[in-house]
């Protein structure tokens, strides 16, 4: 399921009206990934607080957008762009890759939320197929 | 048994009572077949889906997704005995209309999706758990008379 050179634009455009809300919206994703499916906070156990909307879920979330963003910019080759992301998520992170779904739809509920009008069903398929193409990215190293 | 709390019970009642189902339905129904395409497989008598533009005009799919929104209604009414409601759809989407259960959850991201896109900040991390609950249950019982 790649994208098509459309959708590609499509993502670029998008990501790029979101830029100003973007530190917002990755903080929000990542407490809603711990909020509505709490077995994402065994990853954080190690941090002061898990719980959402805390300082450290805040942070972390910006700092995964910011990651995001970064792969907008690689979007033509993820797997070489994202090669050594990849190998921290394999070796040292061991992130489950279903966890990877269930925050892209965190981040497309709060697109949606924060861009209503401009998150229509084309964008939605656009974005979501890119945060997917992400995901197996950040999986090539895993095995 | 699932259990809710009031606080919970609140959130799913507040979000329903002030439910356009036409256009919730509508949305969530032609979101679901523009994002996920190949539940397109399940609507061959609907008319034209042939691009995002046909979808979203087509009246059959409109129509289709309100019904949706309605059948969620029992949920509501029913909140304490999900699982029961259910079986009667359950085995109809199974034995009649062969629906892969996959599919549900599917329709219940888009159906968040849209409601998110209605409710914008209202729709809190406290409401998004509450919904997404109500509705893994919902998506658990259509699925569980598969066989």
């Amino acid at each position: 399921m790649s994208l098509s050179a459309k959708q590609k634009a499509t993502v670029k455009d998008f990501f790029g009206k979101m830029a100003t809300r973007s530190d917002d919206i990755g903080a929000e994703a990542l407490s809603r990934l711990v909020a509505v499916y709490p077995q994402t906070k065994s990853y954080f156990a190690h941090w002061k607080s898990a719980s959402p909307g805390s300082a450290p879920v805040r942070k972390h979330g910006i700092t995964i957008m910011g990651g995001v963003y970064d792969a907008v910019g690689k979007i033509d080759d993820l797997k070489a762009g994202l090669l050594s992301l990849s190998e921290l998520h394999a070796f040292m992170l061991r992130v489950d890759p279903v966890n990877f779904k269930l925050l892209a739809h965190c981040m497309l509920v709060c697109m949606s939320m924060v861009f209503p009008e401009e998150f229509t069903p084309q964008v939605h398929v656009a974005v979501d197929k890119f945060l997917a193409q992400l995901a197996l990215a950040l999986c090539e190293k895993y095995r | 048994m699932v259990e809710w709390t009031d606080s919970e019970r609140a959130i799913i009642t507040s979000i329903f009572s002030n439910l356009d189902y036409e256009e919730i339905g509508r949305k969530s129904l032609c979101r679901c077949l523009i994002v996920y395409p190949w539940t397109q497989r399940y609507f061959g008598g609907f008319g034209n889906l042939y691009n995002a533009e046909t979808i979203l005009c087509n009246p059959l799919i409109a129509a289709h997704g309100t019904k949706i929104l309605h059948g969620l209604d029992r949920a509501l009414k029913n909140m304490d005995n999900i699982k029961n409601t259910y079986a009667e759809l359950s085995l109809l989407h199974s034995d009649k209309l062969h629906v892969d259960p996959d599919n549900f959850r599917l329709l219940a991201d888009c159906l968040t999706v849209v409601i998110a896109a209605k409710m914008g900040s209202a729709f809190t991390v406290e409401t998004q758990v509450a919904w997404q609950k109500f509705l893994s249950v919902v998506v658990s019982a259509l699925g569980r008379q598969y066989h």
